[in-house]
């Protein structure tokens, strides 16, 4: 991959000039889809633009006895993360891309959780502190499974490198993986039923209670990015390999649709639960699934 | 730079977040905002969302008589909400102390400690009656900008209005 298009992906297609509008787009569908749930008739089309045009043009007030410069970095690095995240998601067909890609990317995707944590902590508000507790217990038991959902398709497949996968057609050990994914996706969008960590009024707004004005805003695009980046990680291992580059853009996008969707219907249809029944969940439901995955994967590459 | 202006003043109309605190209320106008953000009234269509924290709101809706012990409180979460902000006065308590007037526990009504831009009387007042307070508040915000909050001199606004109000 050469620098130009490096900067193609990063810049153009799937990264920011693409991400950004997807990310709002994403953001309305779930605030839609919990609406129509709801049996109400939800925000405008536009309502995630006009929040983060309004967030930015609010002001920052000043917040005594705390590092302000820290406060400001988190969530410009959770962005540029994300950003980058999305950026490696190898969607167009034969685009180049690096051995070792996938292990970046998944890096990557764990910035913005651990910005979270810091922003939690570095604001100095009690609320801030035990939303980041939260998040750090939830991000260690959700982690275990998505990484071995994970290293499991990468192991089935022999490689990692994101466009090899894409290309190699999916097993049934793959759809297994896939779905491991999935059930750790809402622990990583810090939707219901596990919203522990930003626990709406229940804990004020947990790590981001002290953020106000463009800071907020970049927390928002941040989190709408983190929805882009997972769905198509989800998106490109699902999407059958395809030849023509518009119809690959096409299967991406229609598929992380449909990925938001099924979340924010998952979402508005379940009421959040309690920490030690989330940790339990993954560490005793879930991580039986991943270990059989990760197991049956390795044995395959053992007898071949 | 125009233009980004009128975005903006568009932006901050349409994106009302509130904050809700109660300074001594009897629960009624609390029960009413509830039910302004349930489904049967949907406030969310034009754009309204409860925050938790006041640092991510726009709009403070105050309700109740404002007690003693509550003017230190509002003149906190008021200082702490970012500018620009605008403040909705929800039920007759903070407007004139309602039936509680000449309470030795009161220190009210509201405007005497912060600066309120609209009025929603009523004994609880009616849902859409707060639907219409928040987005008035929200385009005498928008309308406002960055300037400074309504001081005692400009004239708060009251919803409904008495012509619109039905017999």
């Amino acid at each position: 991959m050469n620098l130009t298009t490096a900067l193609a992906r990063l810049l153009v297609f799937p990264g920011l000039l693409f991400a950004i509008p997807a990310a709002w787009f994403f953001l309305w569908v779930e605030r839609k889809a919990v609406a129509l749930m709801q049996g109400r008739i939800g925000p405008p089309f536009m309502q995630p633009f006009f929040d983060f045009v309004k967030l930015l043009g609010k002001d920052v007030p000043t917040r005594e006895g705390i590092g302000g410069m820290l406060m400001k970095a988190w969530p410009l690095l959770a962005v540029s993360s994300a950003a980058g995240a999305v950026a490696l998601l190898p969607v167009l067909p034969a685009q180049g891309g690096f051995q070792g890609d996938l292990i970046l990317l998944l890096a990557l995707l764990e910035v913005p959780s651990m910005c979270i944590i810091a922003a939690g902590f570095s604001s100095r508000s009690i609320f801030g502190e035990i939303g980041s507790a939260r998040e750090a217990v939830v991000s260690v038991s959700y982690n275990i499974v998505f990484l071995i959902a994970i290293l499991s398709i990468a192991a089935s497949q022999h490689t990692f490198r994101l466009e090899a996968l894409a290309a190699l057609p999916a097993s049934p050990l793959r759809w297994l993986g896939i779905v491991a994914l999935l059930v750790c996706l809402p622990a990583k969008l810090h939707i219901n039923p596990f919203s522990l960590p930003n626990a709406e009024q229940e804990i004020y707004s947990g790590p981001l209670t002290e953020y106000a004005g463009p800071e907020l805003a970049m927390w928002e695009l941040s989190h709408g990015l983190e929805w882009v980046a997972a769905t198509g990680l989800v998106a490109t291992l699902a999407a059958p390999h395809l030849t023509l580059w518009w119809l690959a853009v096409l299967v991406f996008i229609t598929l992380s649709f449909v990925i938001v969707l099924m979340l924010s219907t998952l979402a508005s249809a379940t009421a959040r639960l309690a920490i030690d029944t989330t940790v339990r969940f993954y560490w005793q439901c879930t991580l039986i699934f991943a270990v059989l995955a990760i197991s049956s994967a390795l044995f395959m590459r053992f007898r071949s | 730079m125009k233009l980004w202006k009128r975005l903006m003043c568009t932006c901050r109309r349409r994106s009302p977040w509130l904050f809700h605190m109660n300074s001594g209320s009897c629960n009624g106008c609390d029960i009413e905002i509830i039910a302004a953000l349930t489904p049967r009234y949907d406030a969310e269509q034009v754009g309204v969302l409860l925050q938790g924290s006041p640092r991510h709101a726009d709009i403070l809706c105050v309700t109740g008589p404002v007690t003693r012990n509550a003017v230190g409180a509002i003149k906190t979460v008021y200082a702490q909400v970012p500018g620009p902000k605008a403040v909705v006065a929800i039920g007759s308590c903070p407007a004139t102390t309602n039936v509680f007037i000449d309470s030795r526990t009161l220190d009210g009504p509201l405007n005497r400690h912060i600066p309120v831009d609209v009025f929603v009387p009523g004994c609880p007042p009616r849902p859409d009656a707060i639907i219409q307070g928040v987005a008035k508040a929200a385009e005498i915000l928008a309308a406002r900008g960055n300037n400074p909050p309504a001081t005692a001199k400009a004239e708060p606004v009251t919803v409904p209005a008495a012509e619109e109000v039905q017999p």
